[in-house]
This record gives C-alpha cells, structure tokens and sequence, in this order.
C-alpha cells in the first residue's frame, strides 16, 4: 500500500519536472539522427551507391545492418536511461526534498523500493523513446535502399525486447550510483566520464591486449552489449576485442549485479544517513 | 477534528563525534497550547525536532508522538504535520504538483491539495514555479505542506523567518486557532519577542540542553520588576532618592528602580518636592531573564538543574571536607 503509494509519488515528482522530456528530446535527436545517417551511410556502402573506401573496411553485408542500426538505441543512448536514474536520487539531495520525501515515507527501505519501480517505468518510457527512433529512420531508410528490414524477424523483434531490458537495468544502476554518490554534478560528470570514456578506452585497450580483455568483459557497457546481442562496437570490431563476449543472459544478469550491488552500497551507507 | 497528541522527550541525546548537539533532553508538548521551542542559534532546536521526526537518529533516548515514534507512525503525514526548512523544494514544480507529489506519497485524497494552500493564501499562485516564489510564499507553502494530511500536531522550525509584518501577524493568529482546536502545536524560534505574543507555554534549549520549562508567566518570578522614573530635573530626583535609601540605576529614559513599587518611588519624590514625568511599572524583562537562562547566569527548577545546583555544592563542600581529613590525620600524626 506505502509502497504503491511512493511509487506514484515518485512518478509524480519524474513528470512533473521539465528533465524528462528534456532528456527524452534529446535522446531522440542523438540516437535517431545517428541511426538515420549509419543507415544512409552502410545502406549507401552495402548496395553499392557509394563506393567502399577499398582498403579500409569492407563494405558490410546487408544481412548484419539492421540489428546494427536498431541497437544504437543501446550502443550510443543507455547513458540516458542511466542518467534519468542518477538524477531520479540525487535531485533530492541537490533539492533538499528528502525531508518532506522521507516525513511522508519514514521507512527509508520502502522510499527507495519506490525509485526502483518508478525507476523500471522511466526505464520503460525511453526505451520506448529510444527503440521507436532508431527503427523507425533506420527501417525506413534501410527499405528505401531495398535492404530487407527484417522486421518480420522474431530474432529482430527478441533483439528489441532484451534492449528493453537493458535500459531498465540502466536506470536502475544509475538510482544506485545516485544513492552512492549523493552529489548531483559528481554523479553526472561521473556517470559520463565513464560510459563515454573510461570504458571505451578500456575496451579498445581489450581489443589488443588479451589479457585485459578477459576483465573488459565484466565492465557494464560490455555486458550490456552482450545482453543486446549486437552493437555498432561489437559488429566493427571483433566480438571478443569489444569486450561484449559473455552470452545475452549472463550480460544481462552481470548488469543487475551492478545495479543490485550499486543499490545495496548506497542503501547501506548513504541513504539511511541521518538528514540534517 | 483531528486529535492532539502529547510530545515526550525521553533522555533524547546526539553526538556527532565529539560534540553533544543534544544532551539528555527531556521534555513534555501538551495539544491544545502554542508551545514555544526557544533557544540561540545552534543550541540544538533542529536536531531536536530532526529526531523527533526520524529523520536524525539519536545517540541515546526516544522522542515519541502519542507514545510512538515518527516510523512506527501509521499514517505519518495525517498525524504530524512539520515544515522544516524553506527550501526544500524542486524550483522547477508548481506548488499544486509539489503537494501532489508529497499527497501520493501519503495518501492523501488530491482535493485536500486546493485545501491546504487557501488555508495558507496561495491559492492563486498554485500553478506557478515555485522558483519564483519570495521567501514568505515558500514559508506559507511550507505551511501548506504540513497541513495537507490535517494533522493534530503540528511541527515548525522557525516559520516566521522571511514573513513580513502582516505575514507575522497572520501566522500568529494561525497557530493560536489551531491549538485552540486542540492540536499540539510547537513552533521554534531564535527571538523571545518573536514567540512572546504566540505561545502559551515554552521550551527553551541552551548548548543542548533544557533550561526551562513552563508557562511563559512562570519564566519570571512575580516579584520580579522594577519601577521606571524620570523628572525634568534629574538631579533633584537622584537626590531624592539617596535621601530615602533607594537604589537606582540611570537609563537612557530615566532611571529603573528594582524592586520598588510606584507608590514608594513616588512618595520618596513628592517629599523632596521633585515634580515626575515619568512613573511607571515595569514588568520583568522576559529577553534577560531568556539570556540570563541561556548562558547560564541563571537556572530554572523546572529544567531539572537541581540535580546540577547540589553537584556543584557537594564539589565546592569537598575541599573542606578533604581539609578536615587532613587536619585530623594531622593529628593522629601528632600522637
């Protein structure tokens, strides 16, 4: 009942700020505008209406793109997901708003099983978002090149589902780091620090260097792409440089272990703290 | 109407590492009085109410609200209703989503939303950011906020800070209704005179610790005041008063007589044939006696300092005694 109620509230207190669709907005130019141009640019390549740049890369075959184009949503945007979670936590200390958060919810386990499950819903709402902007462009201009879009696929559409799955443990591993963290611009610049550098630095080094390639795979971006089954990192370079080699469900149950390990941490040690 | 419940102060303590910011406080809010939480800055009143509401863990003690503590509260917002700071809100939401926010999270029915905030004046301001808002309109949506589930205790820190005149005033009003109703209402405060026109009863908290507890009339002894005087010839009035034996000391406005009543300042002038242009009673100063409390100039039976008072006789008696043992094993010495 509480916690049914915490839920909502904390629904409420998503919806009722400008962030969400600010950060909705730009998930859609960021991860659409990208799958539209790969898909212009790799259709173009594929079907011969651009030249291959010969010695580089081979051109990709036609069959790989649309798993390719559809997982950007993944590949470029789970830092959204993870944010909105960040922000989800740490809105409340940069606000000062757990006084009243934790006088009308005085069980500080049940205030924070309702950011979970509110965050499940955000977690849900963008990747919605995100999906519907890469397939629709990248299908649309997939088909305009008589790329067969694979829609018709169920291998396509369970890719889709467990890219679904991911934004949610997205979300959920950024309500921990926000528990964890407390700071609202230190867990921001962290966050992006590491998704955008930090582990693709890490997982190109993986790509040469053997042994690190072995622990690259735990990373959570990594296993993230293992979950999806497919990515724009994975597909360029080999699957196992990339670090995306442990199977979708071992992925998928390693990214919970963040989330799980991330939100335990931060209940423990930060979110029972006193609020002075 | 909602009941009153009773505020019980059990022993409450808190350490934050080698500082007490609360120390053995125990105390009784009664409902239906405006009970004044006073004290200086830092004395302590926050991190009292913090723990009151669970938001602070004690060191030791309990702080309980009808005989339970806030988490066991089954219905929390409807039974204490508290505002503790004027900022705890996200700029960028409506007032009315704000309390929606905090309704869910209790729940509360939305229509109680409209409700709260003309009870506060805001009514016409509900749709806006409440970034926008002066600070007296986030106090009154402070306000808002703890009357929303229509509690029977009410819980201020320091709610007038940032109100204007009129705003005090409203306020003042405000709490005095709502304790005549029969909730329990305890406002903290930094100023005396503040509280002076409000409350029925006081706290007051001094380096956390309690050192009052009481009536406001009982803050002072009733035989405690002084007699202001003033003549155009000061000099004559002065002299007057030496003749008699009377002390005085010389203010801005005259002089204070302590102690003596109008009638014998009065007499002591007329038989010097000293013509007075001012002669008037005045009550004890409640500010002093408030200092005088707070640093510790002067203590108050209700605060339990008794126990203190013979502490310190039984250390300043120990040296004699000490003196005594040594003279008499001197003298067994001797033999």
């Amino acid at each position: 009942m509480s916690l049914m109620n915490a839920t909502r509230s904390e629904l409420t207190k998503q919806f009722t700020t400008s962030m969400w669709w600010i950060l909705a907005l730009v998930l859609v130019a960021y991860v659409g505008s990208t799958a539209a141009g790969l898909a212009g640019t790799f259709g173009a390549v594929a079907t011969g209406a651009l030249p291959s740049s010969g010695g580089g890369m081979p051109a990709l075959p036609e069959a790989i793109l649309p798993p390719l184009i559809y997982s950007l949503a993944t590949a470029v945007g789970y830092v959204f997901p993870l944010l909105i979670g960040v922000l989800l936590v740490t809105g409340e200390f940069r606000h000062k708003t757990l006084t009243p958060t934790f006088l009308a919810t005085p069980r500080r386990g049940v205030a924070l099983t309702g950011k979970v499950l509110a965050g499940i819903v955000m977690g849900l709402v963008y990747a919605v978002v995100a999906v519907a902007s890469t397939v629709a462009p990248g299908a649309g201009i997939l088909a305009a090149f008589g790329i067969d879009t694979q829609l018709g696929e169920t291998d396509i559409w369970a890719m889709l589902g467990r890219m679904v799955i991911a934004f949610v443990l997205w979300a959920l591993v950024g309500i921990g780091v926000g528990a964890l963290v407390r700071n609202q611009v230190g867990a921001v610049v962290g966050v992006i620090a590491f998704t955008q550098f930090l582990e693709p630095i890490l997982r190109t080094v993986g790509g040469f260097v053997e042994q690190v390639a072995d622990a690259v795979q735990w990373l959570p971006g990594a296993a993230s792409d293992s979950l999806v089954g497919a990515s724009i990192y994975t597909t360029l370079g080999t699957a196992e440089g990339s670090g995306a080699s442990l199977d979708w469900w071992a992925g998928g149950l390693v990214l919970l272990g963040y989330a799980v390990v991330l939100l335990v941490l931060g209940h423990l040690f930060s979110w029972r703290r006193d609020v002075a | 109407m909602p009941e009153g419940h009773v505020l019980e102060f059990t022993g409450l303590t808190k350490r934050f590492g080698p500082i007490t910011a609360v120390d053995d406080f125990s105390a009784r809010v009664e409902p239906g009085v405006v009970t004044g939480f006073l004290g200086p800055n830092g004395a302590g009143k926050t991190t009292t109410l913090r723990m009151l509401l669970g938001l602070i863990g004690a060191s030791a003690g309990t702080a309980t609200i009808g005989g339970q503590r806030y988490a066991q509260l089954r219905h929390p917002l409807q039974t204490v209703g508290a505002a503790l700071e004027a900022s705890s809100f996200h700029p960028g939401r409506t007032a009315a989503n704000h309390l929606k926010v905090y309704a869910q999270a209790a729940g509360i029915p939305s229509s109680r939303i409209d409700e709260a905030l003309g009870t506060v004046g805001l009514a016409d301001v509900a749709g806006r950011k409440v970034g926008g808002y002066s600070l007296g309109m986030r106090q009154r949506l402070g306000l808002a906020y703890t009357l929303l589930g229509d509690p029977g205790v009410l819980v201020l820190d320091e709610p007038a800070n940032g109100l204007d005149p009129e705003g005090i005033k409203w306020m003042r009003g405000f709490l005095r209704e709502l304790a005549a109703q029969g909730r329990t209402v305890l406002v903290s405060s930094h100023l005396l005179t503040e509280m002076q026109q409000t409350v029925d009863a006081l706290l007051i908290i001094a380096r956390g610790r309690l050192v009052f507890q009481g009536r406001l009339y009982e803050l002072t002894e009733q035989d405690e005041f002084s007699t202001v005087v003033d003549a155009p010839d000061r000099a004559a009035l002065t002299a007057a008063l030496d003749a008699q034996g009377i002390g005085y000391q010389q203010v801005r406005s005259g002089l204070t007589v302590p102690g003596t009543d109008t009638a014998t300042v009065g007499a002591a002038a007329a038989a010097a044939g000293v013509a007075l242009s001012t002669l008037q009673k005045r009550g004890p100063a409640l500010e002093e006696v408030f200092l005088d409390l707070v640093n510790g100039a002067r203590t108050h039976p209700s605060a339990q300092v008794g126990a203190d008072a013979t502490d310190a006789v039984e250390q300043t008696a120990e040296p004699l005694a000490s003196a005594d043992d040594t003279s008499q094993t001197g003298e067994g010495d001797q033999r």
